[in-house]
């Protein structure tokens, strides 16, 4: 089967390509020929016209929760990675906060085994300890053997200094990071972010502090081992300002924040909307300000959205008692490019390095390129169309979002990898 | 005249020609509660469900209370006696009730925000009889009752909540009616019960007990919360009654005019000395009456609403 994408810019800062009314001729998933006024006879194979359009290394989201194996009532891997593909993802790193949790290489390989003949490739990252309890080194060598590309306790942080110390450690073995939800366990609980909201709301709150006492931990352990140590969801000014600092030092840390936390504030919560919940919870305009500084200056390296599918009963609940966090998967690219792009505050090219480049740095994988002889894994965006919200088409098993109705601009509109494609909402084998 | 709202959740907005209304129409229904026959039929065949998801004695019985003396039917829904414990959720409980063709329902809850969320499930009139550490806005409606009742106005006065404020409904509810009403609102308590962005709502923060007598009109003494996580947040009751308790003794060496309000139940020897609680500066037992009438006057501007 061959494919024909004419007439599209092409933009792949890994290779410094930057192209436009450029031809992509695809054969059986790989890149046969690129250039200008390319020809395909329609016997040979489908030609799209792509004019307007922009393709770009395929976007990975290193940070979604499949629920599989355990609660497959609110998303699977597969309906994971159909919702991933709607969002403009080729691949996804999947947390290990399942049940059973992923610290096993049988769980590893079984998510693998899901994933097997999907478009979107899914990376599972493995439990730091053994059922993410904080007590035992989870089998970190079979893990990575296995295809687990970082080591994290995802849901919450590594219990005890001495165990992340010793995770760090045993991580210089192989160069995977240690994916850190930071937040010290002490100063847990609340249920929104601690400001003037949570007193006028009466909720219990989670000061910033809790976040950044564990950022400054990390740190700190990461310059003694010589570990890396990425931080999930960044949502603190504080925090960001440590990592830039971190940096400077050059101590490896890397970071990355959710659509959500440079998009709302905790104004957001006043509606007491159950999917304004979260954890990291929604911070005040200073954070999110430092949010956008930290993305401009590259000490925020990527966007990953914490995608959190839950049950709409377990969402239409008291908002102290509503489970964190919300689906992202189809929404983070419209917000990216409607907050980020479109305000100037990021350049196109900063975007793919942010969905692109920068994840698969931090998880030691191969970066896409768009060159002849390599395999087509590709986004293709529509920076500019207008379109709404509509959580009923998401393709996620879950719909919890507080984006439902929301105007965005830009988006992506299909998706390619391993010989198929995602267009039209539709998926093909080319 | 009538409410801008056709629920009450809370203080915070609401208008001061609300609370005057409010505060006006109550004293026309505690003149009714000093009659020989303390019923009036304003709201006779309307019926009103008491939801409460946290054990209350005295809020519940007030409301009772007020809901049949303006000759409503009043149902008790309490969370030990109903199919919450089954584990039915807070929206088919709602719908159940709403589909038993209920004009109002009164909710206690010990999540925030939950009366907000009854809105949007039902279409009754909705008040708020205290929800998480929110607000419990007939408490406060009833605090300012009963001290404009005392004093004659609330404009001006300066008065200060004392206590664990940062656990505290009413005294949230206290600081945004006293504010639109024209009060001077101080706060008093260990700094660890004190939220960190108070000041951000226009009080004044005192850390010193005295200085607080000396400083205001009024005290409204909150009830610390023995059996709730308020001992982790001073070192021993020991110090809090030290430090922050009332005893005539303190009031007599700061002041000698101060009126002192106390939500109820009170921890005697603890936030005040039996002396004060029984003494001649404390109005708590008129408060209780005071919030009959106050609820009466919540239920009747609402249920004759249209």
């Amino acid at each position: 089967m061959k494919l024909l994408l004419k007439n599209s810019s092409v933009i792949n800062p890994a290779q410094n390509l930057n192209e436009k009314e450029f031809d992509i001729l695809i054969e059986d998933g790989i890149i046969k020929q690129t250039g200008k006024n390319l020809k395909l006879n329609s016997d040979e194979g489908k030609t799209i016209d792509l004019s307007g359009k922009i393709i770009v290394p395929g976007f990975f989201d290193m940070h979604v929760h499949l629920r599989e194996p355990g609660r497959e009532d609110e998303e699977t891997v597969e309906s994971g990675c159909n919702a991933a593909a709607n969002g403009g993802f080729t691949a996804v790193a999947c947390m290990p906060n399942t049940e059973p949790a992923i610290d096993s290489a049988e769980v590893v390989e079984f998510i693998k085994k899901q994933a097997s003949n999907h478009l979107v490739d899914v990376y599972p990252v493995a439990a730091a300890s053994l059922g993410r309890k904080g007590e035992v080194l989870s089998p970190m060598a079979e893990l990575k053997d296995a295809g687990a590309v970082g080591f994290s306790d995802d849901g919450v942080a590594i219990k005890s200094s001495s165990l992340l110390k010793r995770t760090l450690e045993y991580s210089l073995m192989f160069d995977l990071p240690i994916i850190e939800h930071c937040e010290d366990e002490s100063l847990a609980g609340g249920a929104m972010n601690e400001s003037i909201n949570s007193t006028l709301l009466g909720l219990p709150a989670i000061p910033n502090v809790a976040e950044d006492l564990i950022v400054m931990r990390d740190i700190l352990l990461a310059e003694y081992t010589g570990g890396r140590v990425h931080i999930a969801h960044i949502s603190s000014a504080n925090a960001v300002n440590m990592v830039r600092e971190a940096k400077k030092k050059g101590i490896k840390v890397t970071a990355e924040v959710t659509p959500h936390h440079f998009t709302l504030t905790d104004d957001a919560v006043k509606t007491y909307d159950t999917n304004t919940k979260m954890n990291p919870p929604l911070r005040t305009r200073k954070d999110v300000d430092a949010i956008i500084e930290g993305l401009k200056d590259g000490t925020i390296d990527c966007i990953a959205t914490d995608h959190a599918p839950h049950s709409i009963e377990e969402k239409e609940m008291e908002f102290e008692y509503a489970p964190n966090g919300i689906v992202g998967l189809e929404t983070s690219l419209g917000l990216a490019f409607t907050e980020l792009l479109h305000k100037k505050i990021l350049s196109l090219e900063e975007l793919i390095l942010k969905y692109a480049i920068n994840p698969r740095k931090i998880l030691n994988l191969q970066i896409p390129l768009i060159q002849i002889g390599s395999r087509a894994n590709l986004t293709i965006l529509d920076t500019e169309i207008v379109w709404t919200v509509d959580k009923t088409k998401f393709l996620s098993k879950s719909r919890n979002t507080p984006f439902h109705r929301k105007l965005l601009t830009g988006k992506a509109i299909g998706v390619i990898n391993n010989c198929k494609m995602f267009f039209e909402g539709k998926f093909t084998t080319i | 005249m009538s409410l801008s709202s056709r629920h009450l959740l809370g203080l915070q907005g609401v208008p001061k020609e609300d609370i005057q209304l409010i505060l006006d129409t109550a004293t026309t229904f505690r003149e009714v509660l000093e009659r020989p026959i303390k019923r009036v039929p304003t709201l006779q065949g309307k019926t009103i469900v008491n939801l409460f998801y946290e054990s209350s004695t005295r809020t519940r019985i007030s409301f009772e209370l007020a809901e049949k003396r303006l000759s409503a039917d009043a149902i008790n829904f309490a969370v030990s006696t109903s199919s919450v414990n089954k584990g039915e959720s807070l929206k088919d409980t709602v719908r159940n009730i709403e589909a038993m063709k209920v004009d109002m329902v009164v909710i206690r809850h010990s999540a925030a925000g939950t009366p907000l969320m009854l809105t949007k499930l039902c279409d009754a009139n909705i008040i708020n009889a205290g929800d998480g550490i929110h607000e419990h806005p007939t408490q406060a409606l009833l605090d300012m009752y009963s001290i404009r009742e005392k004093l004659g106005r609330l404009e001006g006065l300066k008065v200060c909540i004392v206590g664990d404020i940062a656990h505290s409904r009413v005294a949230l509810s206290n600081i945004f009616g006293l504010k639109t009403m024209g009060a001077k609102v101080s706060v008093c308590g260990p700094s660890t019960m004190i939220p960190k962005y108070i000041q951000e709502l226009g009080v004044d923060v005192i850390y010193n007990i005295d200085e607080a007598i000396q400083e205001s009109d009024v005290l409204n003494v909150l009830r610390i919360q023995l059996e709730r996580k308020a001992r982790e947040y001073f070192p021993s009751i020991r110090e809090y009654v030290k430090y922050f308790g009332i005893t005539s003794e303190r009031l007599e060496r700061n002041k000698k005019d101060i009126l002192i309000l106390h939500p109820g139940p009170i921890n005697r020897g603890v936030e005040l000395s039996s002396d004060v609680a029984d003494g001649p500066y404390q109005i708590i037992l008129q408060q209780v009456t005071n919030g009959v009438a106050v609820r009466m006057a919540v239920l009747y501007l609402l249920g004759t609403l249209n």
